[in-house]
């Protein structure tokens, strides 16, 4: 098999296989697969910028509240059907992703990190500040009556898990095609040698904001999705512990794989659905296992996958 | 009809405070030629290729490529008119298989064409010979594999002109004439501009000799003319010349 | 209250917050120009000192002043202890690489946390002050019979607010004389400037990371000691230092305590009075902003000679 049919298949098995979970799993876990698909695509944009270009955002919660919140807004303030609402959504994170990229990527390394955070900051401040309308920390919720398309009403089991399903595998295949394209094999030179790349003649500014603006915009679409399908917005889906969950997703998973990211986001809420059950100190085990895998797993699971036997993994 | 002279830079001048790492060099590239970039150490020879090839920005002067005056350019644009840069100290793409790191240099300009751009890949590997290293990671390479990628990063991209920084730096004598044969194979379609230290080398592949010394441009000619200038060689040996 | 009584009260918790932030700040400073690493959980060695401190306090018991002084003197040292430990375990096996240890002191910011939440409990409890005398303040008017002073109701400030901003340039004047007069200070420094080198003349890097580890991580519990009888001890209490540490660092610039030390002042200032005469959210929105642009546009800072 050559490597592209090999990628193909391991794609689609991944699809497969979940579309077959939900005849398969009890409805605890059916609702919890949707959820875990919905922020799998929040990882999935974080790995473009993080695990292919190795630029590290500590700030992607600003696009994914962007997501959330111009959904949100938009239906509950606005009264606009689901489809125009999450078009303005995605394009409010994905102008958000222009605006602070721009500025952000004049800044390199520990710079690019503490900018990204500083603005993901701000901008949950000023949801905060304005909480006449955004409702700040408590946040609001988006009625059932609101969450339906054609008559289609999105809020059963089922139509969540449907919904959830098409979304994630629309970007996750968006993804891998992007990923094994020349602009994803740009995005790797950057990240191998970014110097390099410039000298072979590739505009590497101009391809690093073209990656944040995908990664971000992915992010808004997470954010929408998750407004849409669970029915709340909140304020501390914009704070700075959602901008480490995707590090931790995809660090676990594999940073630079197209399957890590379902991977880490799976493994990390069950073990937190688990001891949560505990403790409600659970995030402990958040950090527990950041530390765990910097020491000794750094590529995660799919990435050791990749090493040590599958090595045409994209 | 192409012009005589490839690349020109006029009053070319980088000063760091008041330092003159160069200082007003008016220097011609002829095409088609190998040109060798001599001179003692700190002649300001790194500095130079680097405000040709934009990765330094000049403190007054410009460089003009193809006729253009190129000046303001970055760097990937002035790659992208036909550049190519090989560092002196190597810098390839560390986690990356050798095919991937030649792919990604032809990649630039047939991306578009997957069989031209396969194609192109395999001749590179073929022509310096790492065929068979190609699913080696490059971090992996010894010392001078990793070099000879360096230059077929460069080749990949069928360059009209091919700067090399020290390209035999720390090389076996096999792997330094197998360098030189390259580099003969290659003059009659590319301009080569080395920066050597190793006379033999400059000696076996050079048709022209450009001299630096402390950021001035100090001589120009053959080889053999280059070496018999009695300024050159004290520059060199450091005795005061007689005027 | 008038305006000027305002804004002179505005001042004096302004000098407050530089004061404590002035300690932080130097602590994540200092690591951050040694070791070049960004330590994440910089706040939560805050919040440990201030929890520990409560703890002391309240084994020791009986006079406020007693738990205090005893505080003072174990807690910093404790706080320096994990931290060093932190170092040992984890950032030397890392060996510094500034991406990984991001993550990894992401995930220590987490294990601090929460375990301080497991095992002290999610309440936020006060430490009784050892001295809390109130004083009036005096505001200077212009009456019928010249300049008259006078002393308007609620323009106070305790005596223990007075003393921390006294302790911490105290300490800041030890600091200073430590690093810029003794053989500790000079090694902390020429390994700043130049690691290998310094490793080359016979100066044990490996140990003088986990020393210069183990006091930024001292200082910042060092603040949170003082500032503890005026807060309350809170397992989250470690955000916000953390966040205004970094701003005073960038914007003060790397590599330059003196800029450490006035912007701690100015932002500590501004964060004081635009938090007494506007919103704190406000406030916190503005320092934020601020930070991210001045990393943009000028990385470098108000002095420090190296970008971030």
């Amino acid at each position: 098999m050559t490597t592209q049919s090999k990628s193909i298949t391991l794609h689609l098995g991944v699809l497969a296989v979940l579309a077959v979970l939900f005849f398969v799993l009890p409805a605890y876990h059916v609702g919890a697969f949707s959820r875990i698909m919905v922020l799998a695509i929040y990882a999935i944009g974080f790995n473009l910028l993080f695990g292919y270009t190795g630029l590290l955002s500590l700030g992607h919660a600003m696009f994914f509240a962007a997501g959330m919140y111009g959904f949100g807004l938009s239906v509950n303030l606005g009264g606009l059907p689901v489809i125009p609402a999450f078009a303005i959504a995605v394009a409010t994170a994905g102008l958000l992703a222009v605006g602070a990229g721009y500025l952000a990527l004049r800044t390199i390394g520990v710079a690019f990190m503490i900018v990204t955070l500083m603005f993901a900051q701000t901008v949950y401040l000023v949801i905060l500040y304005f909480g006449e309308y955004t409702r700040g920390d408590e946040g609001f919720i988006v009625q059932q009556a609101q969450r339906s398309i054609a008559g289609i009403d999105l809020t059963s089991e089922t139509a969540r898990y449907a919904t959830a399903f098409i979304l994630f595998a629309l970007c996750f295949l968006v993804m891998a095609r992007l990923v094994q394209s020349p602009f994803g094999r740009r995005l790797v030179a950057i990240r191998e040698n970014e110097e390099r790349a410039r000298m072979l003649g590739y505009d590497v500014g101009r391809l690093k904001l073209q990656a944040l603006v995908v990664s971000g915009t992915v992010s808004g679409v997470a954010g929408a999705a998750y407004a849409l399908l669970f029915g709340y917005v909140g304020a501390s889906f914009a704070a700075v512990h959602y901008s480490i969950f995707p590090l931790l997703w995809v660090l676990l998973g594999g940073a630079g794989t197209t399957i890590g990211p379902l991977i880490g986001v799976m493994f990390m809420f069950y073990l937190i659905d688990f001891s949560s059950g505990l403790t409600n100190a659970y995030m402990l085990v958040a950090g527990v296992a950041l530390v765990l895998i910097t020491l000794f797993a750094p590529h995660g699971l799919a990435g050791v996958l990749r090493k040590k036997v599958f090595k045409w993994l994209p | 009809m192409a012009a005589v002279n490839i690349l020109e830079t006029r009053g070319l001048t980088k000063s760091y405070g008041g330092v003159h790492a160069n200082k007003d060099v008016d220097f011609v590239l002829p095409r088609n030629k190998i040109t060798a970039l001599i001179g003692p150490n700190g002649a300001g020879k790194s500095t130079f290729v680097g405000m040709v090839s934009g990765r330094t920005l000049p403190t007054r002067g410009t460089v003009h490529f193809e006729g253009q005056d190129i000046s303001a350019l970055p760097a990937h644009k002035r790659m992208q008119l036909g550049m190519a840069y090989t560092f002196q100290i190597t810098s390839i793409f560390p986690g990356l298989s050798v095919e991937d790191n030649v792919s990604l240099a032809a990649g630039r300009k047939l991306a578009h064409d997957k069989a031209a751009h396969a194609a192109k890949t395999v001749a590179v590997l073929e022509k310096i010979g790492l065929s068979d290293r190609r699913d080696q990671i490059a971090s992996d390479l010894s010392y001078g594999h990793r070099r000879v990628l360096e230059i077929a990063l460069g080749l990949a991209q069928d360059p009209k002109l091919f700067i090399l920084d020290e390209p035999t730096q720390g090389l076996a004598e096999g792997e330094v004439d197998a360098f030189v044969t390259l580099m003969r194979g290659l003059a009659k379609d590319t301009t080569i501009l080395l920066i050597e230290h190793n006379m033999r080398v400059v000696a076996d592949t050079a048709d022209h000799v450009t001299v630096l010394d402390q950021g001035r441009l100090l001589a120009s000619g053959s080889f053999d003319e280059v070496q018999a200038n009695t300024a050159v060689q004290s520059a060199y040996l450091g005795t005061p010349a007689n005027v | 209250m008038d305006f000027g009584p305002h804004l002179m009260l505005a001042f004096i918790e302004g000098a407050v917050i530089s004061a404590i932030l002035v300690l932080t700040a130097m602590g994540l400073s200092i690591v951050f120009g040694v070791m070049r690493v960004v330590n994440v959980a910089h706040g939560e060695f805050f919040m440990l000192g201030a929890v520990l401190a409560w703890a002391v306090t309240v084994t020791i018991g009986g006079h406020p002043a007693l738990g205090f002084v005893a505080a003072l003197a174990i807690v910093p040292v404790l706080v320096g202890c994990i931290a060093a430990g932190v170092d040992r375990l984890i950032l030397k096996r890392i060996n510094y690489d500034v991406d990984r240890t991001i993550v990894a002191t992401i995930g220590v910011l987490y294990i601090v946390q929460q375990s301080t939440l497991m095992l002290y409990g999610p309440e936020a409890r006060p430490v009784e002050a050892p001295f809390n005398t109130r004083l009036a303040l005096p505001w200077v008017e212009l009456g019928e019979n010249g300049f008259q002073m006078i002393w308007p109701w609620g323009l106070s400030v305790t005596s223990y607010k007075l003393f921390v901003i006294f302790a911490a340039i105290a300490v800041l004047g030890v600091l200073w004389l430590v690093l810029t007069r003794t053989k500790v200070g000079l090694i902390m420094r020429a390994t700043q400037q130049d690691r290998d080198m310094a490793q080359a003349f016979g100066v044990p890097v490996a140990q003088v990371y986990s020393w210069v580890f183990g006091l930024g991580a001292g200082l910042a519990a060092l603040g949170a000691v003082l500032v503890v009888p005026i807060q309350q001890a809170h397992y989250l209490m470690g955000g916000d230092p953390l966040l205004l540490a970094f701003i005073v660092v960038i914007i003060g610039g790397l590599g330059s305590l003196p800029g450490t030390v006035i912007a701690a002042v100015l932002i500590g200032m501004s964060d004081g009075i635009i938090s007494v005469f506007f919103s704190p959210t406000l406030a916190k929105i503005i320092a934020t902003l601020l930070v991210a642009l001045v990393l943009v546009f000028r990385p470098q800072g108000l002095m420090g000679r190296i970008a971030v």
